[in-house]
């Protein structure tokens, strides 16, 4: 070894034999290390070759294979008429991958560099970023053309993270009319997503961006939506499918064929003109809403794919409130629509006969109060006929006075005035059928029996929803036969063509005597003859039955005089008109309310007159002239 | 056969070990099976291979055809050329994928880290058998020098995984030359203590990959990647592998660099710890021939020299499968034979050439 030839430094030995044989040792040590480390070796594949090999083949599989879900067509929705109000449409979208992108505005930059990309894409972009925590691929825009796929494909290795895919996507052709009824679908949120969970329906989301989150998508949901199904696709590196392994296909979704009549819904819609209100329009000898327009409206389209902030904000604080559903969730004194219901509780309860008369002075004094009729100096001799026909207040201010208000209460009950009618889309509101209870549940007061005097004319605590009105005059048209308003006519399955429907059976029969109801009945055509609301139906083709109403919208003073045009044009009273025709053969009842137009005869009949016209007649009006306002908000 | 035509033919193959020839031609023919499957059947990658194969058996005959002796008398020479190299690239290197390590010459493009591969074990054999009779610790120390200067040269490219081929050949030189075991231990100390310098002097990449290598799974999409991929590629292979063209790992493009220096986890995939097991015997074949002919060779230069080159052999062949099994860091190392590639293929081939001229002219060196 060297360390030996170290003692002697001087002498220049050379004994080969000896260097040899240190050489060889250390070849033979350095031989050892070498079959030492391939031991090694061996032993770390024998590890994983066969000690782990179970789990990392397991893995190797789970690298290989990739469940995808296959998303189903959500079912379209068709009026009764088979006009479409939802359907779907293929388009590309350029999606972004945000968890892996590092400067987000940076790449968008690029992107708009590349693809148009409107302010709206980025705000629509940067609400859905912050609703979404999830690790999917976001739209950044919708709907490219051929030349910008082309155009992005050509420069796609610049944007890893960024990605062009092919979605089906909701559409509304008929816009901001059919809003409130039929809704719209929105990106699955984070709220939703526990739901699912909740529900155990995750699994058929998987895959799933899109959740029905308003009207007629949000409530028939579990059937629009339809199975997902499942491909097992082996994937390379990249998450790039390379073959199927194997199929389950998915269960489209079920057609909604609606009630509705979208023409007729369109002419409703565009008789309010520029004022904002409610009608719902329902078949009497069925329950199936005709139609349910809440105006304004605003554009569901623009939810689908998660609204941007300006639009939202537009929306959201307008003075017109656009968002609310009016018919369904909007609770309005019923003013004297409320009266014929009153009259034929009189007629039930015993409390009144047809000829039974008053003589009305125009007033009606209370416990030190003067309840005042519309008409100074009164109607004089009113019957029942009359105080529908003329409207007159002071005949039921009486009335509710000997009712009481519990007994106005229970009948009013039976009508379905201060419950949900059950429609089929969610926000109803119960609407207020003052009593003594509820008032000590709601104020924990007593009742005044001088409040109950004003309920005889619909107003006081009444609040109602134009779809409890629309439901008990078409209560009253059908004879006293109740049934729950649906929109949805039936279920269609795609494949089987099989159809579910929705609503066949009458909810309930009213507790009342047929004359009794003739009255209330002869009465509501002496309205639309020769009563309140008379004028707008001069040569009407049929004969139809009516009841105006004004709904106070601020308290007046007492001794103050009502005077429209002093009053600022939010206070102003809201026009109701309730109506069914045929009479004799009732097609189609209907409540229609104008938010701040006045009188009930002025406004709303007119619009009641329309829409009886169109749908019996087939009569479409004249094209509205369309105002400022209007073109502004289009 | 034609009494002349053999003439021709044994003089041709005369410097050529059989032994040795037969277990490369064995490797490289392991080599085109795997890439043949890792490539997707890619002829052009074959092909391209084929051509890589027959330049390098071309060179590996020059070289067996070289005199040791000639050789002895290049090594210095060589050894300053490949320095100043070297420091051409460093000072005007082009910059390829943020690493500088090719030169442009005008005509070619040259890296000289590869040259440095052989030069490095030829100067040093060459130097300790200049001075065989005297070696002290200063000879020991001047030799520590020769490497340190290409390999801290090449370290700062960056290019790791030469670094460590180039430290482990002079290593070995130093190793095999009589290296006092004092000096080994002195060596093993020190380089414990300066760790924390060369940690501190590393790349950040080269820190990450050291820290990936503990813990693979801290970033399981970035830079442990490599290693999860390539260790589920080797252990989901089992004990007979999921046959030739059957790997998924290999075919769903789930290994990075799977031609090159990931070739072997396309092999223990496809052919499983028994396929493994021979291919380790090929190799400790090959290193074994190597240690007999440094064994048996006629003088210190051409000992150092064999036993430099077959120790960097190994060095290459562990390296490689150590990163791909795990149990290294990713570093830039070939499987030798195997990846695909024609620079390293020609290097290997150049010490595998020296290896059968030493054989082969141990007599003539002899006499």
């Amino acid at each position: 070894m060297s360390a030996e030839l170290s003692i002697n430094p001087g002498i220049e030995l050379r004994n080969a034999q000896l260097e040899l044989h240190h050489f060889q040792l250390r070849l033979a040590i350095a031989t050892g290390f070498v079959l030492f480390m391939f031991l090694l070796l061996f032993g770390r594949f024998f590890y994983l070759q066969v000690v782990k090999h179970d789990q990392l083949q397991t893995l190797a599989e789970a690298n290989r294979i990739a469940i995808v879900p296959v998303v189903p067509n959500r079912g379209i929705i068709v009026d009764r008429n088979g006009i479409v109000l939802a359907h779907n449409y293929s388009a590309y979208t350029l999606e972004v991958q945000p968890h892996k992108i590092n400067n987000l505005e940076n790449l968008i930059d690029e992107l708009a560099a590349l693809i148009e990309i409107t302010p709206r894409d980025r705000r629509r972009f940067k609400r859905l970023l912050e609703e979404s925590k999830s690790v999917g691929s976001l739209p950044i825009r919708t709907r490219l053309s051929d030349e910008e796929i082309a155009l992005f494909a050509a420069n796609r290795h610049r944007f890893p993270g960024v990605e062009i895919n092919s979605r089906l996507f909701r559409h509304y052709p008929q816009g901001e009319i059919f809003s409130h009824v039929v809704g719209h679908i929105g990106r699955v949120n984070q709220r939703e997503v526990e739901q699912l969970e909740a529900d155990g329906l995750a699994a058929n989301y998987r895959g799933t961006d899109y959740i029905g989150k308003l009207g007629l998508e949000q409530k028939y949901e579990s059937h629009l939506h339809g199975t997902t199904g499942v491909e097992e696709v082996e994937v390379d590196s990249g998450g790039r499918p390379v073959r199927t392994l194997s199929r389950t296909p998915p269960v489209p979704g079920n057609n909604l064929m609606l009630n509705l009549d979208a023409r007729l819904q369109e002419v409703a819609y565009n008789a309010f003109g520029d004022f904002r209100g409610a009608l719902v329009a329902i078949e009497p000898s069925t329950g199936g809403v005709l139609a349910f327009v809440s105006k304004p409206g605003f554009d569901p389209n623009l939810f689908v794919d998660g609204i941007d902030v300006l639009n939202w904000n537009e929306l959201n604080n307008s003075l017109d409130k656009p968002l609310v559903n009016r018919a369904l969730f909007g609770t309005y004194p019923p003013g004297s629509t409320f009266k014929p219901f009153m009259a034929l509780a009189a007629l039930t309860l015993g409390k009144r006969t047809p000829q039974q008369a008053i003589s009305d002075p125009g007033y009606f004094n209370f416990g030190g109060h003067q309840f005042r009729d519309d008409k100074v100096g009164g109607h004089g001799m009113v019957d029942m006929y009359k105080s529908i026909v003329v409207s007159c207040d002071t005949y039921y201010y009486v009335l509710a006075n000997d009712l009481g208000i519990d007994a106005i209460a229970r009948f009013m009950g039976q009508l379905g005035f201060g419950s949900r009618t059950g429609i089929d889309i969610e926000g109803e509101s119960a609407g207020v059928l003052p009593s003594q209870e509820w008032k000590m549940r709601r104020f924990n007061q007593k009742w005044f029996a001088g409040e109950t005097i004003s309920v005889g004319i619909g107003q006081g605590y009444n609040a109602y929803t134009p779809l409890q009105l629309a439901t008990a005059i078409a209560t009253i048209a059908n004879d006293g036969v109740m049934f729950r308003p649906h929109i949805v006519n039936y279920v269609e399955d795609i494949r089987t063509q099989e159809r579910g429907a929705v609503e066949p059976n009458p909810l309930r029969t009213l507790d009342v005597r047929k004359q009794h109801l003739e009255v209330v009945q002869q009465a509501l055509i002496g309205v639309n003859k020769e009563g309140t609301s008379a004028r707008s139906f001069i040569g009407a083709g049929y004969v139809s039955a009516g009841k105006t109403g004004t709904a106070q919208v601020i308290g007046i003073k007492q001794g103050e005089k009502y005077v429209e045009s002093k009053v600022q044009e939010r206070h102003r009273d809201h026009a109701l008109f309730i109506a069914y025709a045929p009479a004799d053969d009732p097609k189609i009842a209907l409540a229609v309310i104008v938010e701040n137009a006045g009188f009930g005869a002025r406004h709303a009949a007119p619009i009641a007159r329309k829409v009886l016209d169109y749908y019996l007649l087939g009569k479409l009006p004249p094209p509205e002239r369309r105002k400022d306002k209007d073109a502004s908000g289009a | 056969m034609h009494p002349a035509l053999r003439q021709i033919g044994r003089h041709i193959t005369r410097h050529i070990d059989g032994v040795l020839l037969s277990a490369v031609l064995a490797l490289m023919a392991v080599g085109l099976v795997v890439l043949i499957s890792a490539s997707n059947m890619s002829a052009a990658r074959v092909t391209a291979q084929l051509a890589n194969l027959l330049i390098a058996l071309g060179v590996m005959w020059l070289f067996a055809n070289i005199s040791p002796h000639y050789l002895a008398r290049l090594a210095f020479p060589l050894y300053v050329l490949g320095v100043l190299l070297l420091v051409g690239v460093a000072l005007f290197g082009e910059v390829v994928q943020g690493a500088r390590r090719w030169l442009d010459l005008g005509i070619t493009r040259i890296q000289p880290s590869e040259l440095m591969k052989i030069a490095l074990p030829l100067a040093l054999a060459w130097y300790f058998d200049r001075y065989e009779a005297t070696l002290r610790s200063k000879h020991y120390a001047i030799g520590a020098v020769m490497l340190v200067i290409p390999v801290a040269l090449i370290a700062r490219q960056p290019d790791l995984g030469t670094a460590v081929l180039i430290t482990a050949a002079g290593f070995f030189a130093l190793f095999l030359s009589g290296l006092p075991w004092r000096l080994i231990a002195g060596l093993a100390v020190a380089g414990g203590a300066a760790l924390p310098f060369v940690w501190s002097a590393l790349h950040d990449y080269q820190r990450q990959r050291i820290l990936t290598l503990l813990d693979p799974m801290q970033d399981p999409l970035g830079r442990g990647y490599h290693t999860i991929q390539s260790t589920i590629a080797v252990g989901s292979g089992g004990w007979f592998g999921k046959g030739w063209l059957n790997g998924t790992q290999t075919h769903l493009d789930f290994i990075p660099e799977r031609t090159t220096d990931f070739a072997f986890a396309v092999f223990a995939e496809e052919f499983g710890l028994v396929g493994c097991v021979v291919l380790l015997g090929l190799f400790l074949f090959v290193i074994s021939r190597g240690m007999l002919i440094a064994a048996n060779a006629p003088n210190m230069f051409t000992r150092l020299l064999a036993g430099a080159i077959t120790l960097t052999f190994f060095t290459y062949a562990f390296v490689n499968m150590g990163m791909v099994s795990g149990i290294l860091p990713v570093v830039g190392v070939p499987l030798p034979l195997i990846s695909y590639g024609g620079t390293s293929l020609v290097s290997i081939c150049i010490g595998i050439g020296i290896l059968m001229s030493i054989h082969s002219h141990k007599k003539l060196v002899q006499t």
